[in-house]
């Protein structure tokens, strides 16, 4: 009986064209491959790397909004900077955009999104559709619809909520501006984690639940042992994009404007102050340079613990 | 250790798929039941019922003689392996094989050990700081069997134990199964598609189609005398011969043939009664001559079954099939004749066997 094995000479032709086709696949060659990616590339350079490293340089002048230095920027070094970190209201700002982002993000919308996303695991049918409608509808209106909307809920004279409730007095976002925000906000993005986490847990195997049950084990104990385990990519995932939105989120404004005193004024305000209100352009950049600093760094703290222990 | 007892079960799937029709069934203390039937008769939602992750629509689940219809899983005493075995993919096998321990408040020491002692006993001593990703398919099925043990339960319920694993592993391990089964002797009800593997380990089986049981009986009487049409044509690894008969007297007429009434129906016919007339392949003795009582056609395909051949033979246009030891296989197209066994042939009216 002979051996049914290929000749090696085909062997080696198949090789050589596997050889060729891993380092130019299409066959185009450098020119033309390049001809295809240029406008993206020139697209992504104008509306992203130039901005970015504009602000980087901006940081590091005394730009203003209108005035000599508006004509003639100077660079000013470190200034900027050193103003941010010996500045009360920058750490202030610093402290409340932590609270912010621990209260409405990692808290509030982790906390409900997986909630929903639990109760309504294994429902199907109207009940599902409707609470799964409203809070996407939350999600996507737009953010000036629904900054009014709350205002109109919350306000102290004709506020929907001062209706329903007649206590003199009570005026939610001048009483309790950050609670105000911080309940706004988890209303207004739980949708992302719902729909996130809905998902992981369509990935958590029956049988393994079931495993879990069989052997007696309680509700948080199935939570415990079984669902977090398996959706722990999907947690840390979520909490990267959702600390770094609401980081950044601009939405507050909106709602109280800062205000009172200062008290919701995130970093995102922060900056929107200085720089187009108090017009030191400069500055707020720098403060933006500062804010992108510290996304690095919580990105990079995410996706180290994603990293490790898989 | 306990008996599982069903009275009248009953399982509605919302949208009225009437999955289990009002079943009663005892599987008595430290037997080896299976039950078997094609996909979608129901017999993994009867397993799951008994385990308590679906809740009967009608009827009871009784085990140790305490009514556990209304009790969830965990309190219910019974542990079960899954077809896909549930190991958890984060913990190492000690803890998978300690865990349902763990839920019960044992303390971590005592748990541990057992762990070890059950572990040693299936051969996992070795293993016992992997993670289930790292172990092959019958020792993960090894771990799930340990878990099980370690619990102590009453009954063991069992999914498809088998269908993950390759088909030479199958074999040891329906031989590994049926053995610790033995020494254990704990209740153990498992659920197959397998005819072979059902009849190969359990003591007494239940076959079933679309939500009702067709037959309970030992391998051996279900194999050799199924009570149905259905049961015949579904056990055995060939199918049995059914073949349409009209009562002669105390001959049978099948396909223009005569054969004799077999042993169990004497007396029993009415003369000039439709009947169909039931004999396994390997319970036809074949020969290439003619000969009283045989069936007699053309061979028209010749199969290899290894140490025999599964001849089927073109008898008035109907097919008959008789197993024929090695050596003497015809080859297509020969006339050939096949004598059923007297004693093995079987007659069913309307469906069902008939037997005195």
């Amino acid at each position: 009986m002979a051996q049914a094995t290929s000749p090696p000479e085909v062997l080696a032709e198949k090789d050589t064209q596997a050889g060729r086709y891993s380092s130019d696949a299409a066959g185009l060659g450098r020119l033309r491959a390049g001809a295809f990616v240029a406008p993206a590339l020139a697209l992504i350079a104008a509306f992203l790397v130039f901005p970015a490293l504009w602000v980087l340089y901006l940081g590091l002048t005394n730009y203003r909004l209108t005035g000599i230095a508006a004509a003639e920027p100077q660079v000013v070094g470190l200034d900027n900077f050193v103003k941010a970190v010996s500045d009360p209201a920058f750490w202030n700002s610093t402290w409340l955009t932590v609270q912010f982002v621990l209260g409405s993000a990692v808290i509030g919308q982790v906390v409900l999104g997986f909630t929903i996303a639990w109760l309504m695991r294994d429902r199907t049918g109207p009940l599902k559709r409707i609470v799964e409608g409203l809070v996407i509808l939350a999600w996507i209106l737009p953010s000036a619809v629904v900054s009014f909307l709350w205002v109109a809920l919350l306000d102290r004279d004709g506020g929907t909520l001062q209706a329903l409730l007649h206590i003199p007095g009570f005026a939610p976002l001048l009483d309790h501006p950050m609670l105000s925000i911080v309940i706004f906000n988890t209303w207004r993005g739980a949708a992302f984690s719902m729909m996130l986490y809905g998902a992981a847990l369509g990935n958590v195997p029956p049988s393994h639940l079931e495993s879990a049950r069989l052997a007696g084990a309680s509700g948080w104990q199935q939570l415990r042992d079984v669902v977090f385990p398996h959706i722990r990519g999907h947690i840390l995932t979520n909490l990267l994009l959702i600390s770094l939105w609401t980081f950044n989120d601009f939405t507050p404004f909106l709602l109280t404007a800062g205000g009172p005193d200062g008290q919701t004024e995130v970093l995102a305000v922060h900056v929107y102050k200085v720089a187009l209100l108090g017009q030191e352009l400069g500055y707020g950049a720098a403060l933006s340079t500062i804010i992108l600093l510290i996304n690095l760094v919580v990105a990079v703290f995410y996706l180290r613990l994603l990293r490790s222990k898989k | 250790m306990a008996a599982i007892e069903l009275r009248q079960l009953t399982k509605v799937y919302p949208g009225g798929v009437k999955a289990l029709d009002s079943l009663d069934l005892v599987v008595p203390d430290g037997e080896f039941f299976a039950l078997l039937g094609p996909s979608g008769c129901g017999k993994t939602t009867l397993l799951r019922t008994i385990a308590g992750l679906e809740t009967a629509t009608g009827g009871a689940v009784v085990i140790g003689e305490r009514d556990v219809t209304g009790v969830q899983p965990g309190g219910r005493d019974i542990a079960m392996v899954f077809q896909d075995y549930a190991l958890f993919p984060h913990m190492d096998v000690t803890d998978n094989i300690a865990y349902p321990l763990r839920i019960k408040k044992v303390a971590k020491g005592a748990r541990h050990e057992k762990a070890r002692e059950v572990g040693a006993r299936l051969g996992l001593e070795q293993l016992m700081d992997r993670r289930p990703g790292q172990l092959s398919g019958g020792q993960q099925q090894r771990v799930a069997l340990a878990r099980v043990m370690a619990t102590q339960a009453q009954a063991f319920l069992f999914d498809e134990p088998l269908s993950n694993l390759d088909a030479r592993l199958r074999l040891e391990a329906r031989t590994f199964l049926k053995k610790l089964q033995r020494e254990l002797g704990v209740t153990t009800v498992f659920v197959t598609h397998d005819q072979a593997e059902a009849l190969a380990m359990a003591d007494r089986m239940a076959v079933m189609e679309s939500g009702h049981i067709r037959q309970i009986g030992t391998p051996a009487e279900v194999f050799q005398r199924p009570a149905n049409t259905f049961v015949a044509g579904f056990i055995g690894s060939t199918p049995m011969n059914l073949l349409d008969a009209t009562v002669r007297g105390d001959t049978l007429e099948v396909a223009g043939c005569k054969v004799p009434v077999p042993s169990s129906a004497a007396g029993l016919l009415r003369d000039g009664e439709s009947v169909v007339y039931g004999v396994r392949p390997e319970y036809n003795t074949y020969s290439d001559r003619p000969a009283d009582g045989a069936l007699g056609g053309k061979v028209v395909i010749v199969e290899n079954l290894g140490a025999s051949h599964l001849v089927t033979l073109e008898v008035a246009g109907v097919s008959v099939q008789a197993v024929v030891p090695e050596g003497n296989e015809p080859a297509v197209g020969d006339d050939g004749y096949a004598s059923p066994r007297r004693d093995r042939a079987l007659v069913y009216r309307d469906g069902e066997l008939v037997s005195a």
